[in-house]
């Protein structure tokens, strides 16, 4: 049976991608899973993989080409089936979306337009494939293997549902394997740990994809309800500063020990080397977790306040900005958020990014110190409620018991969405910041 | 390391507590006289006398209830059952008075009693002779139930048991009293409410107590034979129970069995599963497989009991079950 090669949802917001090259010659042989073009989403370039096994009989867009999601790119056939009427009675089914994911945790998987011709929110699970040829159980790996096990129904589940352990899930999960592409060898063809683990793109993907979400637990977050102030402010500021009424609040805080602190860790070694911006990272991210209430989304009839700290963190690429996430950030230390922050930047940078890369942030910043801007207001990322502008740390005269002296200073400006956060709110926050900051000893704890 | 029985365990374990503690006294019947009914107090009635080792008549209920009396003002009582069958007819002393009497005292009350004995089916004693009770007991809030399956387990546990200030109950077994084990001479206490993880694996836990502790390191043995490494994760105590140490296994193995004397329904298995769900779910790579006595009265029949039993044959099918090797 032939496979039609659609141009798939790639990034949660791709409406259209452009084929910028196809890795595949009309009449190679390819196999589910390999590359068969690469495509340029609105952010990134992403590859196009096949959905099946033949040959790849018809490449129907030319390089170069934008098309919209959905469209028929080409076919995979066996190589004498007959496909002529395939490209021709082929109406692009329409572009539909890759879900959005509810929760910034599950990474949006490539939708095959084929399948999915309803609004495909909250079914995350892609419609299985047509049942690749059954292979002999994988030889499970050899250090922890238990003797190889005689399988028993190899059938795939014919239900519809993908049939998978929960830590089947949770594996796929953290190393962004799509489960709808493995075969199980479980009990009815249930998929579990040693099939994820020997799925190749996983294992290729886990090792690029320190970033990958965790599972999601309960708890990651509260909806609160508006009460009638908050709809009063929401509607009235919105009226005066819209759509997103917005307010800053700007401080100053005193690097004098996030110099020292560097300075010691710089002295016990290369990779205790962390920069400020990495100090202030963290320092945010745990002011943050501190804060639910400045961590949260405006979702329009309700707040959602965040028990987790996924960070965005604003890179400036050659083709604009960009926002890659440090997912849980508060719970990472420097020097591992200091490797994430420097990974993804280059990678933002070389357009490499998966989409799990750069959605889910629940709160950003932006930093344009290394420019020597001194301080500047950034734009809310919507439906963040706010996002810290941090300048450059400087030496400035400061008056410190009464004496002037010259101390490191930075400047930070919050960025606040009114509806979301009042001025109190917002200054206790900063209030929190600057005692981390100030006392970075405490970002130990 | 001296090796002596899981009887003689026990009988160290008293002795020392006696010596110890001029408070605690053995009672029930045949304890004195006739050295025990299965010998645990060989020698005592000449060591301590016959206000310290108290035989009793034939009446559960009644030499429960004196024990029960003896602990409200002071003595520390361990109280002998023939077996935990016959415990039946002291069952309103155990769990009305034993387990209340902290609570409904307002604390005035303590409880530091022991009833102990053999638990579980022997060979051929049928349908009202070969029970295992510890499900029955783990319901009840305010007792703690032992159930040790060595003889080193056996003195460190009773020794806490004896020591505790609340009611314990010893599970011991019929077919445990003549296995042997390393058991130091000296004075040692096992916590309760601690597992043991008896044998160390990464393919699957088994997760039991009491007398299927033997099984399951059969069981282990003869898997390993065919490249199959378990976890051995020994309760020693089924209330209160020890998650942690389920977990811990549970979460390094993804796959466990769950291995009992009793019954299935409301099994102490139940509750081990009903523990991993909550804190392995996302752990598991397969179903959860228990191994229990099946559900009907222990026939008498050799051959049939045997097929009531859970067994070595049983066990390491559950294992290859879970491991989907089957």
């Amino acid at each position: 049976m032939a496979t039609k090669v659609f141009m798939e949802a790639l990034s949660p917001t791709m409406e259209e991608g452009k084929l910028v090259k196809w890795l595949k010659n009309e009449g190679d042989t390819v196999k589910s899973g390999d590359p068969l073009g690469e495509v340029e989403t609105d952010k990134a370039i992403m590859e196009l993989v096949a959905r099946g096994d033949g040959v790849l009989r018809k490449r129907l867009v030319s390089e170069g080409a934008s098309v919209p999601v959905g469209t028929l790119v080409g076919v995979i056939a066996t190589k004498d089936e007959n496909i002529d009427d395939l490209p021709a009675g082929a109406a692009a089914p329409p572009g539909a979306p890759a879900p959005q994911p509810e929760k910034p945790d599950v990474p949006a998987p490539a939708v095959e337009a084929q399948q999915s011709t309803g609004p495909s929110r909250g079914t995350p699970v892609p419609a299985p494939q047509p049942p690749a040829p059954p292979r002999p159980p994988a030889a499970p790996p050899a250090a922890s293997a238990p003797p190889a096990p005689v399988p028993s129904q190899q059938q795939p589940a014919t239900s519809g549902a993908v049939r998978s352990s929960p830590l089947a899930r949770r594996l796929a999960s953290e190393r962004g394997v799509d489960l709808g592409t493995l075969q199980g060898s479980g009990p009815n063809g249930r998929i579990i740990k040693r099939d994820v683990e020997n799925a190749p793109a996983g294992g290729a993907r886990a090792a690029t994809a320190p970033n990958a979400p965790a599972i999601s637990r309960e708890g990651d977050y509260q909806d609160v309800p508006l009460n009638n102030i908050r709809k009063v402010i929401a509607k009235r500021l919105s009226e005066s500063i819209g759509p997103i009424p917005t307010f800053y609040l700007t401080v100053e805080l005193d690097l004098t020990r996030v110099m020292e602190m560097r300075a010691a860790m710089a002295e016990l070694g290369d990779e205790f080397k962390v920069s400020v911006n990495d100090v202030l990272l963290k320092a945010i991210s745990i002011a943050l977790s501190q804060h639910p209430e400045v961590n949260a989304h405006w979702l329009g009839d309700r707040i959602r306040n965040f028990n987790r700290v996924h960070l965005g963190m604003a890179v400036a690429t050659d083709d604009g900005l960009i926002v890659p996430v440090i997912w849980d950030a508060d719970r990472k230390g420097m020097a591992q958020i200091s490797r994430e922050a420097k990974e993804l930047a280059k990678r933002a940078r070389e357009r490499k990014l998966k989409p799990e890369e750069f959605t889910g942030s629940t709160f950003s910043v932006s930093n344009l110190g290394m420019f020597g801007i001194d301080q500047f207001t950034a734009i809310i990322n919507p439906p963040e409620a706010g996002i810290l502008a941090i300048g450059t740390g400087e030496d400035k005269l400061v008056v410190v018991d009464g004496e002037p002296v010259v101390r490191k200073r930075v400047r930070i400006t919050m960025s606040c969405d009114h509806r979301v956060i009042d001025g109190a709110v917002g200054a206790k926050f900063l209030q929190t910041l600057r005692r981390l900051v100030e006392n970075p000893l405490m970002l130990v704890y | 390391m001296p090796v002596i029985t899981y009887r003689d365990a026990l009988g160290q374990a008293i002795r020392e507590e006696m010596q110890r503690d001029d408070r605690v006294f053995l009672m029930g019947e045949e304890v004195g006289v006739y050295n025990g009914a299965y010998k645990v107090s060989k020698g005592f009635l000449q060591e301590f006398g016959e206000m310290r080792v108290v035989d009793t008549p034939i009446t559960e209920l009644g030499f429960a209830g004196v024990g029960v009396g003896a602990a409200m003002v002071g003595l520390r009582p361990i109280i002998e059952f023939m077996t935990w069958n016959f415990a039946l007819l002291a069952i309103d002393q155990v769990v009305n008075a034993a387990a209340k009497m902290l609570y409904m005292s307002g604390g005035q009350f303590k409880m530091p009693i022991v009833f102990r004995g053999p638990n579980g089916a022997a060979l051929q004693l049928a349908a009202q002779h070969s029970q295992a009770w510890e499900s029955w007991l783990a319901h009840i809030p305010g007792l703690k139930v032992i159930a040790p399956g060595t003889p080193y387990d056996a003195k460190g546990l009773l020794k806490s048991a004896i020591r505790d200030d609340n009611p314990v109950c010893v599970l011991e077994g019929e077919m445990l009293y003549n296995t042997k084990g390393e058991v130091p001479d000296e004075d040692y206490i096992i916590p309760l409410g601690k597992a043991d993880l008896k044998r160390e694996g990464d393919h699957c836990s088994i997760i039991t107590h009491g007398k299927m502790v033997l099984v399951a390191m059969q069981a282990a043995d003869q898997l390993a034979k065919d490249g199959i490494r378990v976890d051995v994760v020994d309760l020693r105590t089924v209330r209160p129970m020890d998650v942690e140490a389920i977990a811990a296994s549970v979460n390094k193995t993804n796959r466990a069995v769950v291995l009992e004397e009793g019954w299935e329904l409301c099994g102490v298995g139940a509750q081990v599963v009903d523990y991993i769900q909550r804190e392995c779910f996302d752990s598991l790579d397969a179903p959860v497989v228990r191994v229990h006595q099946a559900d009907t009265p222990m026939p008498y029949a050799k051959s049939l009991e045997k097929a009531a039993k859970p067994d070595l044959p049983k066990t390491i099918a559950a294992v290859r079950k879970v491991m989907y090797l089957d």
